[in-house]
């Protein structure tokens, strides 16, 4: 085979590439055992059926996607398409609220001194070394009916008097935002810091209004960080159900606790496998799209 | 003594469908500050890869004192290069980085302090022994570059750009210190660049590239005054070129009248076209070798009369623009003249151009 | 970028963006020091929490099971993760391979927690009859969190390595450097900043984790947010909060003095560039 120089040194595109397996190897290996063939597992195990006391019957049908779309022995009920629906509107709501407060927080932060700057970006993760649990039952306290968020809901009218904040839909939002937030500031931030300023402007003399400036000069060249942020939050929040359990007082059943449910106390793990299945699907088609759109990786 | 002479037989290299070179051909003798001089994507970079080891050839081979080293990896090649981003080792201070290549050859402890120091006073940067690299300036950066390849004494030196990323006051300063450098070790310097002022400051000898091919080699004064064609007449300064046609032996005609030449141009005649049946070629005259006669001069041949149109300050002396009456489009009949600030002459006065036959280099093209 | 006139409502939101993300951590701050058990009012000032944890036998073990599977997954996926950017990075690979490679690196971290764990739990129930190395425990978490490591230490190495650029690789090789002399004393010096910011975000994963952990742990191998978690119904312990505020204070103390010493740095390099040099 024909020797080529690869980072000055003289050797073959095979023996570089076998060096390449080498170090690739022990990860990869790792992926595939840990990460591929369960997932291609899953997805074997979504065809097959629940046999008795929770065993898996390895008899092959479309059963469980039936049952996904709400056809049971008793007819059909809209319960688990409601399910999905509610999941997947938390979801995006999420991510309109996480995109809402990430772009003034990317801005902000990229609008101080070098090491300022710094400090503000690690700021934004600090809150994630506390385990996700304990902040979340930090909200159930905070937003209880003698604490000041309340207080404030009170005074300008939005709850009646002696009501709480939590649990419910607002308490839910705002656990879910808490949580995602910094998974969406992440890739603004590093877009907002790329950002070409000329260009904006450029388009400030072109156009002079501020919110077509905005958006022709700034949105369109951070479509690939917005495009990024979209993904890391809306994929994780498809599968989050333990903020909705804790914030939503139980009543807001989401796909990941009917996965759960699958998994522990219903010990139905094919109808699990097939809900996770489609979730997978979910993510990895958002993926691809993303590749297509924007750029190739994350950080 | 051994004489480290370097020759390249034959190279060509393709990256895809693209040659980048076109079997290029040259010897270089021990000890010459050589030039490859040429536009970006002339090849020259890639050349000067082949010969560092960081890009293997197609074909042909590199020779360095008689021994065949296409095939070795940098790491055995007599031959150190300074990068054109530098490539300073972020985490190594200056001392460090110039004793990079002395630890990888197992140095002894107290020869590595020796010859690191001296080269430190050589390109004077002593004080700057514990600095790390990203506390230095550009100049600063060079040096160390430089001294961090010259201090394993290298059979040969090459250069990518050393000086691009420099301002153009400090890049005169270093210009010189780089022959200086260059004299005091009596090594082979080969310096790639696309900047024809720097080549001719430094070289004992220029390769002019253009599209993977050397098309003049010889001294700064040689190319400068006697390019061989068009590419290399405009490439090396300012200058007319002018549409002739051969009328006569050392007599070529152009768009303002005839012109007597010191050597009879060699074109092959033209086959196809207007021009068929005639030999046609360009003459290249550089503005600064076109006069102005003053009343009382006179000269045999080759006086034009001319009109100046425009007069232009460029510093150091005055570009006139002057036309003269003749048949054929406008542009033809248009010359640059350069003049002593101290001459002056306004637009719409009446000149007579003299222009020496010397001076006259007809063009292969 | 130098500083530009921001809309005075991009401030607000972005302040409200902080509270957001400060908020529940400055109740936990303040729980860890409230004399009132379960009030949500204040009850006086204490250090009860704090000292009682030293006594606390359950918190203790949970603590000590989510630092050790902490700190071993985040070995693995550094060595792991390390040597795959690498890998990935360095070598010709055709155009198919890498985007195989880059799918394989990006899907994990966008894919929702719960998928992972549901797919290693069928997978380890299928490795159970075989081996019962598999059995519920410390090492099915620990496979767990280090293939949610994985992909981000190779993400953060990765980046890095395409900035150090091919050049340094050159000029090491040119001055006789062997190859693996070029990879150990100029790229991974270099690259080591990348590995510890690589492993610190494997090491906050695998604190925040809740999902992986309460699919896979066993009975002996319960983390501090499982205990949590078990132990909501009865309200947060104030002790709870005591650990976390430690935890929380130590990552804020330790972020302080990394911004510190890069200003201190920075004053140095102005210092330097105003001073005259040739």
């Amino acid at each position: 085979m024909q020797t080529e120089v690869f980072e000055g040194k003289l050797t073959t595109r095979a023996r570089m590439r076998k060096f390449g397996v080498l170090l690739t190897g022990p990860g990869m290996l790792w992926l595939i055992v840990f990460l591929l063939l369960p997932t291609i597992f899953l997805m074997v195990l979504a065809f097959a059926q629940r046999g008795s006391y929770g065993s898996i019957n390895w008899d092959f049908s479309f059963e469980n996607l039936k049952r996904l779309v709400g056809f049971s022995s008793f007819g059909w009920s809209p319960d688990n398409l409601l399910i999905l629906w509610r999941s997947l509107k938390i979801a995006v709501v999420t991510t309109v609220l996480c995109i809402a407060f990430g772009l003034p927080m990317a801005f902000w932060i990229a609008n101080h001194g070098k090491s300022m700057r710094a400090f503000l970006f690690a700021l934004i993760m600090v809150p994630s070394c506390t385990n996700l649990v304990i902040r979340t039952s930090a909200w159930m306290t905070l937003l209880g009916p003698d604490m000041f968020p309340a207080d404030i809901a009170r005074f300008f009218g939005i709850i009646g008097a002696g009501d709480s904040l939590y649990p419910g839909s607002f308490a839910v939002y705002i656990g879910m935002v808490s949580s995602m937030l910094p998974f969406a500031v992440l890739p603004l931030y590093t877009s907002v810091e790329r950002l070409d300023w000329g260009i904006v402007e450029a388009s400030r003399d072109l156009y002079a209004g501020p919110i077509r400036t905005f958006y022709h000069g700034i949105l369109s060249q951070m479509m690939p960080g917005i495009i990024a942020s979209v993904i890391l939050t809306l994929v994780p929040s498809l599968g989050m159900y333990v903020i909705s359990d804790l914030l939503g007082g139980g009543k807001y059943m989401l796909i990941g606790n009917l996965i759960q449910q699958q998994f522990g106390a219903a010990m139905d793990w094919p109808f699990g496998a097939m809900l996770g299945s489609v979730l997978i699907i979910c993510s990895v088609v958002s993926l691809i799209i993303f590749q297509r759109v924007g750029g190739k990786n994350f950080v | 003594m051994k004489s480290f002479d370097l020759q390249v037989k034959n190279v060509s290299k393709s990256f895809g469908e693209k040659a980048v070179l076109k079997g290029i051909d040259v010897f270089i003798k021990d000890g010459q500050f050589v030039t490859l001089l040429g536009p970006s994507g002339c090849g020259k970079t890639t050349l000067l890869r082949i010969i560092a080891g960081f890009e293997k050839a197609d074909a042909g081979e590199v020779i360095l004192s008689g021994e065949v080293i296409s095939n070795k990896s940098p790491a055995h090649r007599p031959i150190n290069t300074v990068f054109q981003s530098y490539a300073l080792f972020p985490h190594l201070n200056v001392f460090n980085n110039i004793a990079f290549g002395l630890k990888s050859h197992k140095v002894p402890k107290d020869e590595i302090e020796k010859r690191v120091n001296a080269m430190m006073e050589m390109v004077n940067i002593t004080d700057l022994k514990n600095e790390m690299p990203a506390t230095l300036s550009g100049g600063q950066k060079q040096r160390v570059a430089l001294a961090r390849a010259l201090v394993n004494e290298p059979d040969i030196l090459l250069l990518d750009e050393p000086l691009s990323a420099l301002d153009a006051n400090l890049r005169k300063k270093l210009q010189v210190e780089l022959k200086e450098v260059q004299k005091k070790t009596d090594t082979t310097f080969i310096m790639v660049t696309h900047d024809q002022d720097e080549a001719i400051a430094v070289s004992d000898r220029v390769l002019v590239m253009y599209q993977g091919a050397i098309v003049q080699d010889g001294t700064p004064e040689d190319v400068y005054e006697h390019p061989v064609n068009r590419f290399v007449a405009t490439f090396m300064g300012e200058c007319n070129i002018l549409e002739s046609e051969r009328i006569a032996d050392k007599l070529a005609k152009v768009a303002f009248g005839e012109l007597v030449l010191e050597k009879d141009p060699q074109w092959a005649a033209t086959t196809e076209g207007a021009n068929a049946g005639k030999c046609c070629g360009g003459i290249a005259i550089r503005m600064e070798d076109i006069h102005v006669c003053t009343p009382n001069e006179s000269f045999e041949n080759n006086v034009f009369d001319a009109r100046i149109l425009e007069r232009i300050f460029r510093g150091d002396y005055w570009e006139l623009i002057a036309e003269l009456p003749g048949v054929g489009n406008a542009e033809s009949l248009k010359l640059r003249v350069m003049t002593d600030p101290d001459e002056i002459y306004n637009p719409g006065d009446n000149v007579k151009l003299y222009m020496e036959p010397q001076y006259l280099q007809v063009l292969d093209d | 970028m130098s500083k530009r006139k921001l809309p005075i409502f991009a401030t607000v939101l972005a302040i409200i963006g902080f509270v957001l993300l400060y908020l529940p951590m400055f109740l936990v701050v303040e729980q860890s020091f409230n004399a009132s058990k379960h009030g949500q009012s204040w009850g006086g000032f204490t250090l009860d929490w704090y000292t009682g944890l030293a006594s606390n036998s359950m918190v203790q073990t949970t603590t000590v099971n989510t630092l050790i599977l902490a700190v071993v997954s985040t070995l693995i996926a550094t060595i792991l993760g390390t040597l795959l950017a690498i890998g990935i990075h360095r070598t010709p690979w055709g155009k198919k391979v890498g985007y195989f490679y880059d799918m394989s690196i990006n899907v994990p971290v966008v894919t929702p927690d719960i998928l992972m764990a549901i797919a290693l739990v069928s997978v380890f129930a299928l490795f159970r009859s075989w081996t019962s190395v598999f059995d519920p425990g410390m090492l099915t978490m620990t496979i767990a969190h280090v293939t949610l490591e994985i992909s981000f230490v190779v993400l953060v190495v990765q980046s890095r390595l395409v900035s150090i650029g091919k050049d340094q690789i050159e000029a090491a090789r040119d001055l006789y450097a062997s190859t693996a002399g070029a990879w150990f004393r100029v790229i991974i010096p270099q690259l080591s900043t990348a590995i510890i910011s690589g492993a610190l975000l494997a090491f906050t994963l695998s604190l925040d984790d809740f999902i992986l952990s309460f699919f896979t742990s066993g009975p002996d191998s319960q983390t501090l947010p499982l205990y949590i978690y078990g132990s909501l119904k009865r309200g947060v312990s104030p002790q709870i909060h005591a650990l976390s505020s430690i935890i929380f204070g130590l990552t804020l103390f330790i972020m302080i003095l990394m911004v510190l010493k890069g200003i201190r740095k920075e004053r140095k390099l102005l210092k330097l560039t105003q001073s005259p040099k040739g």
